[in-house]
C-alpha cells in the first residue's frame, strides 16, 4: 500500500500531469464493486513498478473535478499518462496482466 | 498434482471451494480479479434467502470467501489463458505457467451482453454503461435509458431513480419479465417511463452519450430521446471461450451438464451462471457449486484408484 499515491483534485496535475515517470490513474469509488475486484492489481502494480511508473488511485466521491475534467462516467476507469497526456484508457475491471500490457508499452 | 481446480469466483466458485476444503481435497481457486463476479455490482440482494433484511453484494461475497477461506480454501488471482481438458490429467495454464489437476469445476460465470447497435461501442466509458451501482451518481439530475425488462434492468432502473431526474425503461414487449414484486415498485415509481414495445437503434453522441435513436417494433414508428446515459441489461453471454470445442455447450454458447453438474467431458464439472439453465440466481449458483463439488469428490476418489 505504501507505494499507492492518494491523488485529489488539488493535487493531481503536480503529481500527475507534471509527473516525470508515466503514470496511472485508478478512479475509483467506495460504492462501486467492480472497483473492488480491480483494486488488489492496481495495489500489486504500484510495488511492482515502483520509480518506474507513479502508480495512484483518486476517490471520485471526494474529488469531482478530475473526473469531469476527463470526462469519466463509468468506473472504474484507468487512465494512463505520459508527457501529462493521456495515453490510455482502460474502462471496467480488467486483469492485472492486461492492466500491465498497456503500462509496458508506456514505458 | 491438485484434485481440483475452480476456475471462477462467484458465488459458485467459492461454494464449490468450501465443500470441497472441507471434504480435504487438495483445492484451488483461480479467479482473474478480486473474488465476487456479478454480486459485486447489485447494490442490495433480497432473495438469498437467511438475510429477511436483504444483504449488500459486498457483504454477501466477503461473507463466501471468509467462509470458504477459513476451511483452507487458497484463492489465487490469476487470469486462466488455456486449459486442456480431454486428458485423465487435466492442465491449466496461466501468466505465472501450468498447474495439473484431477478435476476441474467451471465457475467463470457470464458477462453483460451488449446491444450490438451503432454508437454503442464508441460510447462505453462515455455514458453508455453496463454498471448501474458504479456509474449511477455520475448522472445526477439527469435523464437516462435503462434498456431491458428482466430482474436486472428493473432493480437498476429503481437504483438509477436514487440520482438521475428519470429513467426511460425501454422493452421491447409490451410487459415485464422481472418478478411481480420488482413489477409493482417500479410502476409505482413516478421518475421511471416506461416505453414498450421498443427497441434501441443507435446511440448519439460525441464526447459523450446525447441521445437514442428508437423504433417501436409493432408500429415501426422512429423517435428519439435525450439521454446523457444508456445502461444496458438485457442478459448475459456466458463466460465459455476457454473451453469452446473441448466440452459441449448449447446453442447460446453454456455449458451442457447431466445432473450432477458434470460436463460431456469426465472430471470436468460446471457451476453458475456458465451453465446451460433457465434461471441464473445466487440461490441456484451456490447449489450448483455444491453438488459439482460433491461429484468432483467423487470423480477424484475413484481417480485414487484408478491409480
Amino acid at each position: 500500500m505504501g507505494d499507492l499515491l492518494h491523488v485529489t483534485d488539488e493535487n493531481f496535475d503536480k503529481e500527475i500531469i507534471a509527473s516525470d515517470i508515466p503514470a496511472i490513474v485508478d478512479f475509483w469509488a467506495e460504492w462501486c464493486g467492480p472497483c473492488k475486484m480491480v483494486a488488489p492489481a492496481v495495489e500489486q502494480l504500484a510495488e511492482e513498478y515502483k520509480g518506474k511508473v507513479k502508480v495512484a488511485k483518486m476517490d471520485v466521491d471526494q474529488n469531482r473535478a478530475t473526473p469531469a475534467r476527463f470526462g469519466i462516467r463509468n468506473i472504474p476507469t484507468l487512465m494512463l499518462f505520459k508527457g501529462g497526456e493521456v495515453a490510455q484508457v482502460i474502462v471496467g475491471a480488467q486483469p492485472k496482466n492486461y492492466i500491465e500490457g498497456e503500462l509496458k508499452k508506456l514505458l | 498434482m491438485y484434485d481440483i481446480i475452480i476456475i471462477g469466483g462467484g458465488p459458485a466458485g467459492l461454494t464449490a471451494g468450501l465443500y470441497s476444503a472441507r471434504a480435504r481435497l487438495d483445492v484451488l481457486l483461480l479467479e482473474r480479479l478480486a473474488p465476487g463476479g456479478q454480486v459485486l455490482t447489485t447494490d442490495w440482494v433480497e432473495n438469498y434467502p437467511g438475510f429477511p433484511d436483504g444483504v449488500s453484494g459486498f457483504e454477501l461475497i466477503d461473507r463466501m470467501k471468509a467462509q470458504a477461506e477459513k476451511f483452507g480454501l487458497r484463492i489465487q488471482t490469476e487470469d486462466v489463458s488455456r486449459v486442456d481438458l480431454p486428458g485423465q490429467k487435466k492442465v491449466v495454464y496461466t501468466s505465472q505457467g501450468q498447474l495439473e489437476t484431477k478435476a476441474i469445476i467451471l465457475a467463470c460465470g457470464a458477462t453483460w451482453k451488449k446491444l450490438g447497435i451503432e454508437g454503442e461501442e464508441d460510447l462505453i466509458g462515455r455514458g453508455v454503461s453496463f454498471c448501474a451501482t458504479c456509474d449511477g451518481p455520475f448522472y445526477r439530475d439527469q435523464e437516462v435509458a435503462v434498456i431491458g425488462g428482466g430482474d436486472t434492468a428493473v432493480e437498476e432502473a429503481l437504483f438509477l431513480t436514487r440520482f438521475v431526474s428519470k429513467v426511460y425503461l425501454i422493452h421491447r414487449r409490451d410487459e415485464l419479465r422481472a418478478t411481480k414484486l420488482l413489477q409493482e415498485r417500479a410502476m409505482a415509481e413516478k421518475k421511471i417511463e416506461f416505453i414498450w414495445d421498443t427497441v434501441p437503434q443507435r446511440i448519439l453522441g460525441h464526447d459523450g452519450v446525447e441521445a437514442i435513436e428508437l423504433r417501436n417494433v409493432k408500429t415501426g414508428s422512429a423517435s428519439k430521446k435525450d439521454v446523457k446515459g444508456v445502461f444496458v441489461f438485457i442478459g448475459t453471454i456466458p463466460n465459455t471461450e476457454l473451453v469452446k470445442g473441448q466440452v459441449e455447450l448449447d446453442e447460446n454458447g453454456s455449458v451442457i451438464t447431466d445432473n450432477n453438474m458434470e460436463t460431456s467431458v469426465p472430471g470436468v464439472f460446471a457451476a453458475g451462471d456458465l451453465r446451460s439453465k433457465l434461471f441464473r440466481q445466487i440461490s441456484t449458483a451456490v447449489g450448483e457449486g455444491a453438488a459439482a463439488s460433491f461429484a468432483a469428490e467423487k470423480y477424484v476418489e475413484n481417480y485414487k484408484e484408478r491409480g
